[in-house]
């Protein structure tokens, strides 16, 4: 499949990297030739195959709900790019 | 007689037991080496010497006070640095988590210390274990130490240089689509990815949550079974780790392969696959043969479609478990001023390496509407299909032999700017993953070239114990572990 400036601009979108023009060319190029690889898995007909996202035959894997001790505030935030004494400092989200 | 540092684990413990080494010599001679020849093989990323001489000595004084340390006791060992170690940096070999300090240990990890091994350092892996070289590491490349021009393989090419260099005593891998079993088979050492489900990943940073799992990389097959008892058990922190209760895989290891069925899949010696390597996987089965295993043909029809399916399901997971990497609460942030998107999309383009960025597009667009049916879904149904194959081939035979990787190891920047070249290359690895059923890679010769060549078995869930049975009657009967690499200290 033909992969366009705009796929690309968009997918980098949905992905939040920045790409440079430079990167989105040779990205596009890169993207195609795989995916036009990965068209051959259309030569299998799949219609009556149930999807298997998961190897193992578990499900609903619960506990009990009661608190545990966690991870402190300050061990949480000890590798944060930027913090105040008890929280993580972010650029404004809302104007 | 031999360096300490030439010891396989199981002999090293052993000496330590007996009090003829100690667990401080252990380690020192391990890290003395890593001084030396790290510098040429970049098998690590951090050695954390001070951290290990400081633990080994803790571990000479339990042993003085007549306490028994545990199945570890005193090995130096090596971890992929995409396991969190806690107060030990962890990097995944990417820019991104440079300077990240995990503030919680693996569970991984905390089993092996308590089995009282010691820990050597982090070693080097493609960023975010993307790749089948190491050379996307973003901290250089490590070297084949058999050939420093070449690659180790990867992801977990630190882990098979620096077992097959003597730079530690055992190593953790992870294996998502070969990355323990390949760097294994061109380094020539034993490389091991469990059954899915069978090792916890907590602490194991996430690449494709379907298909990860940490295992082993060992100098012979029963240092492999050693370290396996330390982590093969169900983990409550892991909502997929498996509850079956584990076998010590050490007991029974020489039960030989007497009756034992093989089964060679006759699509993975086509097209692609080296000669030499072709000719040293099938003297294996021949080997096999003369111990009494009955060798047969057996098909895995979907094999040609186990790259395709695999970067779409990994790639798809990837982009989900990459996320997290925004700049908010730990690793890198850009420095550049903006709102918040340009603060997630500016810090991961500063982050990332390209074959990362490639990946998460990738997973990113066959997760997106309008493509989630071609691509994810499909994928899903076809990996089903891959797990059918196994089902009945394992049916007919109780183990599968094969080749490992298609070729020995090439040179550094060989496949670098081809990235569909490189996934190629992971085609006999793949498909345990997508299947979930666990794979060893033993070494079984070498390449005129004397670069080595790995043999590799699967069998079905949770049959590890029958895998380390084969493996360990192949290895006594051939010798090929045995062989060290020629490096001048």
């Amino acid at each position: 499949m033909k992969i366009t400036a705009e796929m690309v601009d968009y997918i980098a979108h949905l992905a939040r990297i920045e790409l440079s023009d430079d990167d989105k060319l040779v990205f596009s190029g890169q993207l195609e030739s795989i995916l036009e690889y990965i068209d051959k898995l259309n030569e299998l007909d799949t219609s009556d195959v149930e999807p298997m996202v998961h190897t193992l035959d578990i499900s609903n894997v619960f506990r009990e709900d009661c608190v545990r001790p966690s991870l402190p505030p300050d061990a949480a935030l000890a590798n944060a790019p930027d913090r105040t004494a008890d929280s993580y400092k972010v650029p404004a989200i809302l104007d | 007689m031999a360096e300490i540092y030439e010891l396989t684990a199981h002999q090293l413990r052993e000496k330590i037991l007996a009090g003829q080494v100690s667990a401080e010599e252990a380690a020192k001679s391990y890290l003395d080496r890593i001084e030396r020849l790290d510098p040429t093989i970049h098998a690590y990323v951090t050695v954390d010497a001070e951290g290990a001489i400081a633990r080994a000595r803790e571990i000479d004084a339990r042993l003085a006070r007549g306490e028994q340390p545990g199945g570890l006791c005193g090995l130096p060992i090596a971890v992929k640095d995409n396991i969190c170690t806690l107060g030990i940096r962890t990097t995944c070999s990417s820019k991104i988590l440079e300077n990240f300090v995990p503030p919680y240990q693996a569970t991984v990890v905390e089993q092996i210390l308590a089995e009282g091994a010691v820990i050597l350092g982090k070693t080097n892996l493609d960023e975010f274990a993307m790749g089948s070289s190491t050379e996307n590491s973003a901290f250089a490349p490590t070297r084949n130490p058999w050939d420093t021009t070449r690659i180790p393989g990867g992801s977990s090419g630190g882990s098979a240089a620096a077992i097959a260099a003597d730079l530690a005593a055992l190593a953790f891998g992870s294996d998502t689509g070969g990355s323990i079993r390949q760097p294994a088979s061109l380094c020539g050492v034993v490389g091991m990815k469990p059954t899915y489900g069978r090792v916890s990943r907590y602490g194991l940073v996430a690449f494709g949550s379907s298909l990860d799992q940490i295992g082993q990389i060992a100098k012979d097959v029963r240092d492999a079974a050693i370290l396996l008892n330390a982590i093969a058990r169900h983990d409550p922190k892991d909502s997929t780790s498996a509850p079956e209760p584990a076998p010590d895989y050490t007991a029974a290891l020489e039960g030989g392969v007497d009756g034992l069925k093989i089964g060679l899949p006759k699509e993975y010696f086509g097209q692609g696959l080296d000669s030499e390597v072709e000719q040293a996987v099938r003297a294996a089965a021949a080997e096999y043969a003369g111990m009494g295993a009955e060798i047969f043909e057996v098909s895995l029809p979907h094999t040609e479609y186990a790259v395709a399916t695999y970067y779409i399901i990994a790639t798809a997971e990837a982009s989900s478990n990459l996320a997290r990497y925004d700049g908010v609460h730990y690793g890198h942030r850009t420095s550049r001023k903006g709102d918040m998107i340009d603060m997630y999309s500016r810090s991961r383009a500063e982050g990332f390496g390209a074959e990362v960025k490639r990946r998460i597009m990738l997973g990113t667009h066959a997760l997106s509407a309008g493509y989630y049916d071609a691509y994810y879904l499909k994928a899903a149904q076809v990996r089903r299909l891959f797990r059918n194959d196994f089902d009945n081939a394992l049916r007919q035979v109780d183990v599968i032999l094969c080749p490992t990787a298609p070729t020995p190891a090439f040179k550094i920047g060989e496949k670098s700017s081809d990235p569909l070249a490189m996934y190629l290359s992971d085609i006999y690895t793949i498909s345990a993953n997508l299947a979930g059923i666990p794979g060893i890679s033993l070494p079984c010769g070498f390449s005129t070239d004397g670069l080595p060549i790995g043999v590799q078995l699967m069998a079905g869930p949770f049959e590890e114990k029958k895998l380390l049975r084969a493996a360990y009657a192949f290895q006594e009967a051939t010798g090929h572990h045995l062989k060290r690499p020629a490096l001048t200290p």
